[in-house]
């Protein structure tokens, strides 16, 4: 029992991460239609924005909540303009296009990421920028507090990781439901052009899509870093696929199914990891994937619209 | 519009000059081949150049440093010593990333292009297995300093006839781990996380739990991870519970500090083993303490008080201002080695050097004596270090 619990621990821990990230997929792709393949090498510039201005601070000699707070809202907005960048100058110019044109440069885009980010050092310093293949040491944030209900290993870590990350997606679910900006997102998801005639401004949207889901990503790039700090430039190819999974097996375009998609995905990795073989973790992700999409190609929750002719 | 697609061409060519005219930095990295088209010329006479592939950076990046650090002290002193026949010694270092395909490019550069006599590295299997080819297929000697899978100077049942190592072998090493559990420690049950991408990792995986299960140990467990991983929580909870009295862990130091910090967070008190792949500073940097009472088996102790050893450790805290750990120890011995069979040989060629460096027998390195048999391998014995307070301290050696 006590091995039961403490696998559903490791699996929300890592589930919330999936989820988080899934959140941008799903968002980009509501309103853009568009599979933002960067996405998961943004979450990685994240972790790298954190532990720059973590080392800026010096973190690592006396860390405290204060500092936490600074690289957490930091890293958010440094991807955040990043995102924006990505979406001005790769994704705007094509976007009257044939979709595929988008998709191939949004592949482009993550390469640029992943290998600009291992060339050779231009600013020296301790972590040199940019940081190159070695993998480098997130320091922590607060100290680290180790709880053991019924057996069960929790850290203080796990719970801020688990409220933050609920936290943020309430918060999206309102934004996107309950305000005016939620209104026009939807209203561009739905038809762009004609929310266009009706005086809503699309860029205006579409840039605070990718400034929102880019900043989540960071988010949850300072959330995985904290606990498990080794961090380098491919750190964002495998969470970027799965959340992309999550995604799609939640209802690609759907918030409520990105939480749900990377929650069973994380929860189900564990599982299986735990109980059957180790070394079918990751493959356990395309594998639910595939089964879902065979029961019901639109996702968990995704919902077919109708053509009215 | 059109101001933006400029700018995005603007910064495209920056980056692109940044990257391409980036200054030359020791340890050099292959440039790309746009950068130069024209080969270098052959060498001048009057020098002998001699290539190293090593993992500069990536996830094993002080083995490739260290190694580098242990071959260049070999070249200043043997420089010193009026070089070979003569002639002064160059080294050329490549940086591999830690990549099996990036270190078969970099040793056919060295070569093709650099027209080296001998080159020397990997300290990873996977890597060495990739660059052996390469030795065979241009005649030139190849002597790797730490790799230990029996693959890496095997071409399926015959010896590759260019490729040699100055360390022991995986199945000797297996044996080393399992005979201190099953015999100093009388540890009976041991559960098994192997790295399943890493030839080093499943050799030594499988040699452990041949000799653990003849000594009358059982292997409870078995379960793998991805180096890069970042998560083992899984793998972690569910040997917790399979009641071991130690973890065998043959994985390289990165994910090895990173396993150690996990299974402390999960209560797991039992001690870990590994293999040499532990053996780098960092391993301690990043563990935090949290491999206390662990035990890896490896190619020497600093502590040992032969002459050798305190000679080579003096010079190298001389120079790097650092204690070397074993993969500085055999590059520096696997450039020795190779020095002394280009002394040896009729004529500088790289067959002719071959032919030497098979016939190295009870060559005194920092590691011990070096005698290649027939598979072109070392007959070493290994050393047992434990941890204890953040620190490796020599525990038992164990001989073949």
């Amino acid at each position: 029992m006590t091995e039961f619990l403490q696998h559903l621990v490791n699996g929300l821990s890592v589930g919330t991460i999936y989820a988080l990230i899934a959140l941008g997929y799903t968002m980009v792709y509501g309103v853009l239609k568009l599979i933002n393949f960067a996405h998961g090498d943004v979450y990685m510039v994240g972790a790298f924005a954190g532990l720059y201005i973590a080392r800026g601070l010096g973190v690592d000699q006396e860390p405290s909540l204060a500092k936490a707070g600074v690289v957490f809202v930091g890293a958010i907005v440094i991807c955040a303009a990043l995102g924006v960048a990505i979406e001005r100058f790769a994704y705007r110019p094509l976007r009257q296009r044939a979709r595929l044109t988008a998709l191939i440069t949004a592949i482009g885009v993550s390469f640029l990421l992943e290998y600009g980010f291992q060339l050779p050092p231009v600013i020296d310093g301790e972590v040199p920028f940019p940081p190159g293949p070695t993998p480098r040491f997130f320091p922590e944030p607060f100290a680290r507090v180790d709880f053991e209900p019924l057996g069960v290993h929790i850290s203080n870590y796990d719970i801020v990781s688990l409220i933050v990350a609920v936290g943020f997606m309430f918060a999206l679910q309102y934004i996107v439901y309950r305000t005016k900006f939620g209104t026009a997102m939807r209203a561009v998801s739905f038809d762009a052009s004609v929310a266009g005639l009706m005086g809503i401004n699309v860029n205006r949207v579409i840039v605070w899509t990718f400034a929102l889901g880019s900043g989540l990503a960071a988010a949850a790039a300072i959330l995985v870093a904290g606990s498990r700090p080794s961090i380098n430039p491919l750190l964002g190819l495998l969470p970027g696929i799965k959340a992309f999974v999550a995604a799609v097996f939640g209802g690609i375009g759907n918030v409520q199914g990105a939480m749900v998609g990377g929650l069973i995905l994380g929860l189900s990795e564990e599982y299986v990891a735990g109980y059957l073989l180790s070394s079918y973790r990751d493959g356990i992700a395309f594998a639910l994937l595939i089964i879902v999409l065979l029961w019901r190609p639109e996702g968990l929750f995704g919902r077919v619209r109708a053509e009215k002719v | 519009m059109r101001y933006a697609r400029a700018l995005v061409m603007a910064l495209l060519a920056i980056g692109g000059a940044a990257g391409a005219g980036c200054k030359d930095k020791e340890p050099e990295k292959a440039a790309p081949q746009t950068a130069e088209t024209k080969t270098s010329a052959a060498p001048a006479s009057d020098t002998i150049v001699i290539g190293h592939v090593g993992s500069m950076t990536g996830n094993e990046a002080t083995f490739g440093q260290s190694s580098d650090n242990g071959m260049k002290l070999a070249v200043e002193e043997q420089n010193k010593k009026n070089g070979i026949k003569g002639k002064k010694i160059v080294l050329k270092t490549y940086d591999d990333q830690g990549k099996p395909e990036e270190a078969a490019v970099a040793a056919t550069r060295l070569v093709t292009q650099d027209k080296v006599l001998t080159f020397l590295g990997e300290v990873s299997s996977s890597r060495s297995i990739a660059m052996g080819p390469v030795a065979d297929s241009n005649k030139i000697p190849m002597i790797s300093n730490s790799s230990t899978n029996p693959k890496v100077t095997k071409d399926g049942d015959k010896t590759r006839p260019f490729v040699f190592r100055v360390c022991f072998i995986d199945p000797f090493q297996g044996t080393v781990m399992a005979k201190f559990a099953a015999e100093n420690k009388k540890w009976k049950k041991v559960a098994i996380l192997r790295d399943v991408g890493n030839d080093y990792s499943v050799g030594l995986a499988n040699f452990f739990t041949e000799t653990f299960k003849k000594l009358g140990g059982e292997v409870v467990d078995d379960v793998s991870y991805k180096a890069g991983d970042q998560d083992f929580k899984a793998q972690l909870t569910k040997l917790k519970s399979k009641n071991a009295e130690a973890f065998y862990v043959p994985g390289y130091y990165t994910d090895v500090a990173l396993i150690a910090r996990q299974a402390k967070e999960l209560g797991i008190k039992v001690p870990l083993m590994g293999g040499d792949g532990w053996d780098s500073e960092k391993l301690y940097e990043i563990s935090k303490g949290a491999l206390d009472g662990s035990f890896f088996s490896n190619h020497y102790s600093p502590e040992d008080t032969s002459p050798q050893v305190k000679d080579f450790i003096a010079k190298y805290k001389a120079t790097y201002n650092a204690v070397p750990d074993a993969h500085a120890v055999l590059g520096y011995d696997a450039a020795n080695v190779a020095f002394h069979a280009m002394e040896q040989a009729k004529e500088l060629t790289g067959p002719a050097i071959r032919d030497e460096v098979e016939k190295t027998k009870d060559f005194q390195g920092v590691s011990g004596k070096i005698t290649l048999n027939k598979d072109h391998n070392a007959d070493k014995p290994a050393v047992v270090i434990g941890i204890e307070k953040n620190a490796p301290k020599y525990a038992a050696t164990i001989s073949p």
